[in-house]
């Protein structure tokens, strides 16, 4: 039961050929046989989730349907879910039970979503490995001494090691999108602005983006479907209509035109990862795609920015956490100064701390337009060349990561060798495009993703365009041995 | 330029962090790695490029002046580090 | 040496929304503790503000109220510091685009003449929670409630010469607040903050002196009060050799003098940026447009229009419009009465030492404007004198009804049948058959003086009812005769 996809579990419930209970008392057994080598969960809701099993049986047995109604699924630790822990990777958090239900999360239980639990990721969605989690690092399903990528690395795992189908997962820099590469899913960073903020603990307000992690695009466009939406508490949310996203998969990739850009070829690519995106770009001119050479001339620039911008934003975001109203308080501060410090010192992990520190000098007087400001204007260089390329081609194809899967430990004396890890990823976030990575063939082993990025609100197009590849191919269908 | 940890020490007293003697070299080490990666950036030419906040270049929505929220203190502060008497408590702070 | 002051003032006015600035909790003063405190107002994790628009309509009105540029394309940024009862760490302010531009203000002087006070601009931007320092075990308690209530911070140049203008100014910024009907004004809860910058400089030199900022001032008396303290100790520290150095300051009203702030003792970096939860605010012409057209007549129109209107001198016209319910009041009397000056002579007078008496304000008088406008009118035909008057315009404060009501059940009537004044005359000086011999006896000049006293008599016999021309003329002839 644990290889089914959402689609098929839609149908399985649809026809009674199993219930939502039965479903999810079988995954919440494997989770406890299997996870202890992933470390994929952080919190485990189980009677929360046979309770909305039971509701969702129930419901359909009203005669309700729904694609997610009765569904399993876990959530990204810094959705905040009402009464239990939301943790956001971090011991500053660990005591934290959230008063209210992130947008995201109020919406999927309302489309019948059963939550088994919360899932592993890096320490406020800062990283690329999930190794900065303050619950330990999580590992990679099919390679355990490899990390499975991050910041959604728990959400990525449990997936790909069939302990859920699907789960929520935020991107700021690529955080859905290389985790999904690195364990053979499909991830989809929607557009910014089309899925609500509010709930979903903020790392960098004007990247963060939340969605969907699954093993097909098929599942992407159901999982979409219940998280997408315009929210009045969420200033950032644009109030367009969702479509159907599940009603445009079928359409023809005749005369679609893919720009490959020559940037993402470059210096830092593994040949071999190379190799298997030219393979998956020739699999979608069979399917009738036209090729177009393009170039996103900043490109290059785009670390640089990002890693002011998040930041920046980060370390103001991150000052909330001060051991005043929630959260981590140090024992016996001598005075107001101490408390500050020393909370926030012992919650926060190195990585943090460091983001924290690059944000607050980036900001500070007399290095704001060298700093910020210049990283905005860059901001503006990449988004025009993706309007200006958007005007040629329909959609734009590269390598979702430069690398596969690195061995856990290998990138923590250098932090900036992880950042670089990033960049394919990051510009979608700083022009606020929709994203997605899906499978792409494996090296020695270890999947690769490629990626996938359309105009703005054009979800529906990327997950056409991985659902028409999907059904010519058969990466995505491999399971880790194992799991 | 590259920070020493002087520059590091008063940063870190500007975001509250209460940085262990014995890491700052570590931490300005790493600093100035990241710094150094940032720097590449002010070789762009963005002369006349208008500063990019928002993605979607949206403006704000605005929100009718109506009262929607209720009491939930007791809910709020169950999860507070210390209260009494319904107040948040915190070191005596000197004006 | 000459020394010349230079005041500017920063004046914090909380808008009077019915909700929060950036969330749906009241902003209603006094409640319990934090129970006013939402998810945003508490700065909870994954939380998002969205902007009050009436918040935002407030802050147009005020702009177009004092002539500025209103900013049609504005922004709100992050203002970062750590303080407990600022729950986000930061706080969410306007700093490179406010939303009201260049403006400026009139303000009278004592000795009548007008003073135009620049205003550099003004910003939205939310209020910070309140730290109770009292009683705790040697903690400070923190109580949000305050966080998140809309604040629009109004920025003077620094045209101000002396404590006393600089009170005028503060004076006409909060009537005028209140006649916009955008702040309650009221001072002893807060509402209205004052944060004065006050340096001094030898006269004729041009640039600035050093400023200190004397932090939250919340009343007219403290402000010039303040104000003259820090002035006194900037002249002795330079005149002792010493320097001014820029810093926040306190102002101890039980000393009378002001000391530097701890928490402000280290120089801030608070590394503005813009607030990337809320979007650039957009105002439409239209938008503009709209609230002109809800702009009430403010205080120097009104000034000027009771002085040719009514006839009043330029003193009693701006008394009368120095706030919007006195000017509502006086109108609504004139409305009744007919007769301008008195109604604002017993506006200003009676009424004014009444309501001073008993602690109220105007819109809480006993006696209403139409029982006093109704008053007006019996002294105006001739039904009571004004003497009599005061004795309805009290018996209406104790509430004994209308001026008719009361004039009736005490038989306040006056009496201007002539025979009924003539029989009192008549026993007047019939029991005072001496003075009479004596008037008639006497020079011009000593029957002046003598006349006064059988009018007394008269009045008392007649117990202050009889018509007083009536018994001048009666009493001339009686006497004379």
């Amino acid at each position: 039961m644990h290889q089914l996809t959402l689609a098929e579990i839609a149908r399985g419930l649809a026809d009674k050929k199993f219930s939502s209970e039965e479903l999810t008392k079988t995954l919440l057994a494997r989770i406890a046989q299997l996870d202890p080598q992933l470390n994929s969960f952080i919190t485990l809701t189980e009677d929360l989730a046979l309770e909305q099993a039971k509701a969702a049986d129930a419901r359909r047995a009203n005669g309700e349907t729904g694609a997610l109604l009765g569904a399993p699924i876990g959530h990204k630790d810094l959705f905040c879910t009402l009464g239990v822990r939301t943790s956001c990777g971090s011991k500053m958090l660990d005591n934290f039970k959230a008063p209210y239900d992130a947008t995201v999360v109020a919406k999927l239980a309302a489309a019948g979503a059963v939550s088994l639990g919360k899932t592993n990721m890096d320490e406020f969605a800062m990283g690329s490995a999930n190794e900065s989690s303050y619950y330990g690092a999580v590992k990679n399903p099919w390679n355990l001494e490899h990390v499975p990528g991050g910041s959604s690395g728990g959400s990525a795992a449990a997936v790909a090691a069939r302990l859920l189908p699907a789960a929520t997962g935020t991107d700021t820099g690529g955080s859905i999108r290389q985790p999904a590469a690195l364990t053979n899913l499909t991830g989809l960073k929607p557009t910014y602005g089309r899925v609500s903020r509010w709930g979903m603990i903020a790392y960098a307000s004007s990247l963060d983006q939340g969605g969907p992690l699954a093993r097909t695009a098929e599942d992407c466009a159901i999982l979409l479907q219940g998280m997408a939406g315009f929210d009045p508490q969420d200033s950032t949310s644009i109030d367009e209509p969702v479509p159907d996203y599940s009603a445009s998969l079928n359409g023809s990739l005749q005369g679609l035109r893919i720009g490959v850009p020559k940037e993402y070829f470059s210096e830092g690519l593994d040949p071999r990862i190379a190799q298997l995106i030219h393979t998956s770009i020739k699999e979608l001119e069979k399917l009738g795609a036209v090729i177009k050479h393009i170039s996103l001339p900043n490109m290059q620039h785009a670390i640089p920015a990002y890693y002011v911008i998040a930041p920046a934003e980060a370390s103001s975001n991150l000052s909330r956490f001060d051991g005043v109203r929630f959260g981590h308080r140090c024992e016996d501060p001598k005075d107001l100064t101490d408390l500050y410090k020393r909370s926030r010192a012992e919650g926060f992990g190195p990585e943090v701390q460091r983001r924290i520190l690059v944000g607050a000098y980036a900001l500070s007087a007399g290095y704001y337009d060298a700093y910020y400001l210049q990283a905005q204007k860059i901001r503006r260089l990449i988004k025009n060349d993706f309007m200006t390329a958007f005007n040629e081609v329909d959609i734009i194809l590269g390598p979702t990561t430069p690398n596969p899967a690195w061995k856990i430990g290998a990138k923590n004396s250098d932090p900036v060798s992880a950042y670089l890890e990033d960049v394919y990823t990051i510009t979608a976030n700083l022009a606020g495009l929709p994203g997605l990575s899906m499978p792409a063939g494996f090296v020695d082993g270890l999947p690769v993703g490629v990626q996938l990025l359309a105009p703005y609100f054009q979800e529906g197009r990327l997950l056409n365009v991985a659902h028409q590849y999907q059904l010519n191919t058969d990466w995505h269908l491999r399971s880790p041995a194992g799991f | 330029m590259a920070l020493e940890r002087s520059d590091v020490e008063k940063i870190a007293h500007l975001a509250r962090l209460g940085l262990n003697d014995a890491d700052i070299p570590r931490t300005t080490e790493a600093l100035n790695s990241i710094l150094g990666l940032i720097d590449q950036m002010q070789a762009v030419d963005t002369t006349g490029i208008e500063p990019l906040a928002h993605p979607l270049e949206a403006s704000q929505r605005l929100r009718a002046d109506v009262v929607t929220e209720s009491n939930h203190r007791e809910a709020y502060q169950s999860i507070a580090p210390a209260v009494e008497n319904g107040l948040y408590l915190v070191p005596k702070v000197i004006e | 040496m000459q020394w010349e002051v230079v005041i500017g003032l920063e004046i914090h006015s909380q808008l009077a929304t019915q909700s929060k600035i950036f969330s749906g909790s009241a902003t209603t003063f006094g409640a319990e503790p934090n129970t006013q405190a939402s998810l945003v107002d508490l700065g909870m994790p994954g939380v998002l503000p969205v902007l009050n628009q009436e918040a935002v309509r407030m802050a147009v009105m005020f702009g177009l109220a004092v002539d500025a540029e209103i900013v049609q394309h504005n922004v709100f940024a992050r203002k970062n510091y750590f303080y407990p009862d600022l729950p986000k760490g930061y706080q969410i302010s306007q700093m490179e685009l406010p939303i009201v531009g260049m403006g400026h203000l009139d303000i009278t002087l004592e000795d009548g003449t007008v003073k135009r006070v620049g205003i550099t601009r003004a910003h939205l931007e939310e209020d910070a929670g309140k730290s109770l320092h009292e009683d705790f075990s040697g903690s400070t308690g923190i109580d949000l409630n305050r966080a998140g209530t809309p604040l629009l911070e109004i920025v003077s140049e620094p045209d101000m010469r002396s404590a006393k203008e600089a009170v005028a100014y503060v004076k006409a910024m909060h009537a005028l607040v209140r006649y916009l009907g955008i702040c309650d004004g009221n001072m002893a809860e807060g509402s209205l903050r004052c944060d004065c910058n006050v340096s001094i400089r030898p006269v004729g030199q041009a640039e600035f002196g050093t400023r200190c900022e004397i932090k939250n001032v919340n009343s007219f008396r403290f402000i010039e009060k303040a104000i003259n303290s820090e002035v006194r100790r900037q002249i002795e520290l330079i005149e002792d050799g010493g320097k001014v150095i820029q810093q926040t300051r306190l102002y101890d009203p039980n000393k009378d003098e002001t000391r530097a702030m701890r928490s402000k003792e280290e120089a801030n970096d608070y590394r503005y940026f813009p607030d990337p939860d809320l979007l650039p605010v957009v105002i439409e012409d239209s938008f503009i447009e709209d609230v002109r057209a809800t702009l009430p007549e403010l205080p120097p129109q009104k000034r000027e229009r009771f002085q040719s209107q009514f006839g009043l001198s330029a003193y009693d016209a701006s008394v009368l419009a120095s706030s919007r319910e006195q000017a509502d009041y006086f109108e609504k009397v004139v409305n009744i009465a007919g007769d301008a000056k008195l109604a604002a002579n017993w506006v200003m007078v009676e009424l004014g030492s009444l309501l001073n008496k008993q602690s109220l304000d105007i819109d809480q008088s006993p006696v209403s404007a139409e029982q006093l406008g109704g008053m007006l009118l019996r002294i105006t035909d001739n039904t009571i004198s004004g003497k009599i008057a005061k004795v309805v315009f009290e018996a209406m404060a104790n509430g004994e009804g209308s001026a008719d009501e009361v004039i009736d059940k005490r038989g306040l009537k006056q009496v201007t049948d002539s025979g009924a004044i003539e029989k009192v005359l008549d026993d007047v000086l019939a029991a005072n058959a001496e003075q009479v011999e004596q008037y008639r006896a006497a020079d011009e000049a000593k029957r002046g003086k003598m006349f006064g006293f059988f009018v007394g008599q008269a009045m008392k016999a007649s117990k202050g009812k009889a018509n007083p021309q009536q018994v001048n003329e009666l009493l001339k002839s009686k006497l004379e005769g």
